[in-house]
C-alpha cells in the first residue's frame, strides 16, 4: 500500500467573483521514502493541493471531493481530531516564506518543544532535548545558545533551517515542502537542498515537494507530475520525464532552464500568463499559449494516458506521438549541445 | 532590557520638562495678570498687585521663574496654591484625582471586556448576527458625543425610570458624617454605573473595530497557519499564536488612549456632576485660577507620562523584537 495515494482530487473556492477550481482531478501517490516533485507555474493548484491533503484550507469558502489515501484512511472525510492527530507527527509540512512561517513572540525553542508536547506526552526536558538535538540536525551553529532566541535573530535561511527541524522533530513520514527554497538566496537554496536529501537518508521520511523550479525536482526528486492550470498534464519518473518529455509545456519549461554554460539569449519563455481559474479556457488549457496548438486543442480537453514507450508515463495532449517524439529529441539535443 | 528601560526612563523625564515648560510658558506669560486675579479681579488695588507681583516673583525673567517652579515642583512636592482660594492644589488634585481615576479606571475595565470579547467574537464569525450587531454598535459608538450620550442616559435610566442616582458622586469611604450624602463602597458602585457606561462608549466601540481587524488579520498570518500544520487544536492556535499577536498593538493604543481618554473625562464629569479633575479645571478655568489650572495640567502630564511608561516597559515584555532594538 502506498503511504500517500491522492484519487481524483478537486478542490474548489467560492469567491466573490464566482468558484475557482483550483485542483481539477489531480492523482498521484507516494511510496515509503521517496520523494514526488509537483512542478508549475505559479497559481496552478500545486500548493493547494497539499493543503487540501493537509487539511489546512479555509474550511468555509472550500469544497473538495475525490480521495487522499494515508495508510489507506481518507483524510478529506477524516474527523478534524484525527486530521491534528496526523499532522506534525506522522505528516507534517514546510512553508515557502520562512521570514513569516514562525511566530514572532515564541523563542525558536517554545515553538519546537510545542510540536513535540502537541503529539508526544513528554516533558518540557525531554521535549527541549529533542528540539536541541533537531536544531543541531538542521546545521545551526552553537544551537544550544540560539534555542531560547526569537525568529527575527535568525536569517531566512536559518529560520528555514528551524522550520524543517521543527517539521521532523516527530519524525514524520511525509514531509511535504511547499516552495522551500523560492525565498531563499541561491547559495541558501543549494545548501537547504542539500539539507533536506540528507535528513530524508537519515529520517527515512517520505517527500513531497511543490516547486516551479524543474531544476529542484531534477535534483531531488524520484516521481514528477507536472500541473498546468489545476490539471496533471505530465506524471512520470524523473529520468523518464527529463529523457523523453511528452507535453509541450513541460518542454516550455525545460527550455526556460537557466543554464551557466549556455548563451543567455538563448533562455527562451513561454508566451502568455496562465490563465484565470474562474475561467478556464475551453479544451486543453494549454492551448492559447501553445505553439504546436490544433483545431481539435481549442474544444475537446485531452485525456492523461500512457504515453507508447512507457505504460507509467502519463501525459495529457493530442499531439501525434511521432511529433512528440520529434520535438523531444530536439529540445534534448538542444540541451545537450548547449552543456556540450 | 535594561538598557530599553534606562533609555525610556530618560526620555519621559526629557519629556516632562519639555512639556511642564510649555505649559508654565502658556499660563504665566499669558495676558492674564496672577497678581490681579489674586487680589479680586478688575476691583484690585494697585498696591496689592504691587505686593503680590514682588512676592509672587512675577517681574523676574521667564528661565528664573520656571526654575522656581520646577524647584517647588520637585523638592517642594508642590503644586503651588490657588489664587482665589489660597487653598494648596496639592490637595485640590488630591481630593479630585480619586474621582477621575475610579472614572477613567472602571471606564478603561469596561471598554477593554466589551472590546475583547465583542472584538474577538466578531472576528471568529464574521458577518454573523454578533458581528452585525458589533459593527452598529460600532458606528453608534463612535458618532455620539459622550456629553449627549450622558444626557439621553439621565433622562431615560434616571428621570424616567428611576434605575439610577440623577448625577453626583458617592465617596468609596463612606460621606462625611454631617452632609447626609450617600457613601460607601456600594453607593459609589452605583453611582458610577452610568458615568462608566457613557465614558467607555466611544472607547468601546473603537476598541470592538481595532480588535476585530487585528485579530481577523492575524489568523491570516503564516505562522498561524504553521500552528494548524503542527497539529495544534484551534483553542491553543488561538490563545497562543492569534490573540498574543493581534493584541500587541492594543497595549500600545491603550497607553497612548488612557491619556486621550483622561481628556474625555472632563465631558462625562460635566454631564454626570462628579467633582473629578476635569470638572474642577473647568471650574478653574471659568474664574481664572490659572495656577490651579496649570497644577491640575502638570499633575495630568504626569500621570499620563507614567502609564505610558508603564505601557512601554510591558510592551517591551511580551513583544521580544522591541527589547533589542
Amino acid at each position: 500500500m502506498a503511504l500517500l495515494e491522492v484519487r481524483d482530487l478537486h478542490t474548489s473556492f467560492q469567491t466573490e467573483d464566482g468558484v475557482v477550481g483550483a485542483v481539477d482531478g489531480v492523482s498521484f501517490s507516494i511510496e515509503k521514502g521517496q520523494t514526488l516533485g509537483i512542478v508549475g507555474e505559479s497559481g496552478c493548484g500545486k500548493s493547494v493541493t497539499c493543503l487540501t491533503i493537509m487539511g489546512l484550507n479555509p474550511k468555509k469558502v472550500t469544497v473538495s471531493s475525490g480521495q487522499a489515501l494515508w495508510k489507506g484512511k481518507d483524510l478529506l472525510t477524516a474527523k478534524p481530531s484525527e486530521l491534528r492527530a496526523i499532522r506534525g507527527d506522522e505528516m507534517s509540512m514546510i512553508f515557502q516564506d520562512p521570514m513569516t512561517s514562525l511566530n514572532p513572540v515564541h523563542s525558536i525553542g517554545k515553538q519546537l518543544i510545542e510540536a513535540v508536547q502537541l503529539h508526544r506526552d513528554v516533558s518540557t526536558r525531554v521535549a527541549r532535548a529533542r528540539a536541541l538535538e533537531l536544531l543541531k540536525a538542521v546545521g545551526i551553529p552553537q544551537a544550544q545558545n540560539r534555542i531560547d532566541d526569537y525568529p527575527h535573530q535568525f536569517s531566512g535561511g536559518m529560520r528555514q533551517r528551524v522550520m524543517i527541524a521543527m517539521a521532523l522533530i516527530n519524525d514524520p513520514d511525509l514531509l511535504i515542502a511547499d516552495e522551500p527554497t523560492t525565498a531563499l538566496d541561491v547559495t541558501t537554496q543549494a545548501q537547504i537542498l542539500q539539507l533536506m536529501k540528507r535528513l530524508q537518508e537519515e529520517f527515512g521520511s517520505a517527500i513531497l515537494i511543490i516547486t516551479h523550479d524543474l531544476g529542484v525536482v531534477a535534483e531531488t526528486a524520484d516521481d514528477v507530475v507536472v500541473m498546468y492550470a489545476a490539471k496533471v498534464v505530465e506524471q512520470a519518473n524523473v529520468d523518464e520525464l527529463f529523457n523523453r518529455p511528452q507535453h509541450p509545456y513541460t518542454w516550455g519549461l525545460m527550455g526556460s532552464l537557466p543554464r551557466l554554460d549556455a548563451d543567455v539569449e538563448r533562455l527562451t519563455q513561454i508566451p502568455g500568463q496562465p490563465p484565470s481559474l474562474l475561467r478556464p479556457p475551453a479544451g486543453c488549457r494549454f492551448h492559447p499559449r501553445c505553439p504546436h496548438v490544433m483545431e481539435v486543442c481549442k474544444t475537446k480537453p485531452p485525456d492523461l494516458v500512457s504515453s507508447p514507450q512507457d505504460a507509467d508515463h502519463l501525459q495529457a495532449c493530442h499531439l501525434d506521438p511521432e511529433t512528440k517524439e520529434r520535438e523531444a529529441s530536439k529540445l534534448l539535443k538542444m540541451m545537450m549541445a548547449e552543456s556540450g | 532590557m535594561y538598557r530599553y528601560l534606562v533609555r525610556r526612563i530618560l526620555w519621559a523625564l526629557m519629556l516632562f520638562i519639555i512639556i511642564t515648560f510649555v505649559t508654565f510658558v502658556i499660563f504665566f506669560m499669558g495676558p492674564n495678570d496672577p497678581a490681579r486675579a489674586q487680589c479680586g479681579g478688575d476691583s484690585a488695588k494697585a498696591a496689592c498687585i504691587t505686593l503680590v507681583t514682588e512676592k509672587l516673583g512675577l517681574k523676574k525673567p521667564l528661565a528664573v521663574q520656571y526654575a522656581y517652579f520646577l524647584k517647588r515642583l520637585v523638592v517642594q512636592d508642590s503644586l503651588g496654591v490657588s489664587y482665589q482660594s489660597g487653598q494648596s492644589i496639592n490637595q485640590v488634585v488630591a481630593s479630585a484625582a480619586p474621582v477621575t481615576a475610579a472614572l477613567v479606571f472602571g471606564g478603561v475595565v469596561l471598554w477593554m471586556i466589551i472590546g475583547l470579547t465583542v472584538g474577538i467574537l466578531s472576528a471568529l464569525k464574521p458577518r454573523s448576527m454578533l458581528d452585525r450587531t458589533g459593527m452598529v454598535f460600532v458606528l453608534i459608538g463612535v458618532s455620539a458625543h459622550p456629553v449627549w450620550i450622558g444626557l439621553i442616559f439621565l433622562w431615560v435610566f434616571s428621570v424616567k425610570l428611576h434605575i439610577f442616582p440623577i448625577a453626583n458622586y458617592a465617596n468609596f469611604f463612606g460621606a462625611p458624617a454631617d452632609t447626609g450624602l450617600p457613601g460607601g463602597p456600594w453607593q459609589w458602585f452605583y453611582h458610577m454605573i452610568l458615568p462608566w457606561i457613557t465614558f467607555a462608549i466611544l472607547f468601546a466601540a473603537l476598541y470592538v473595530r481595532m480588535i476585530r481587524a487585528n485579530v481577523m488579520e492575524t489568523m491570516n498570518e503564516d505562522f498561524v497557519r504553521t500552528a494548524r500544520a503542527k497539529g495544534a487544536p484551534e483553542r491553543q492556535v488561538m490563545m497562543s499564536h492569534v490573540l498574543r499577536n493581534a493584541l500587541l498593538p492594543v497595549v500600545t493604543m491603550l497607553g497612548m488612549d488612557i491619556g486621550i481618554a483622561l481628556g474625555g473625562a472632563i465631558f462625562t464629569e460635566s454631564v454626570y456632576n462628579l467633582p473629578g479633575l476635569g470638572r474642577t479645571l473647568i471650574i478653574a478655568i471659568n474664574s481664572n485660577d490659572f495656577a490651579t489650572v496649570e497644577g491640575i495640567v502638570v499633575f495630568a502630564t504626569m500621570a499620563i507620562l507614567f502609564f505610558n511608561l508603564i505601557v512601554d516597559i510591558l510592551y517591551a515584555w511580551v513583544d521580544p523584537r522591541i527589547r533589542l532594538t
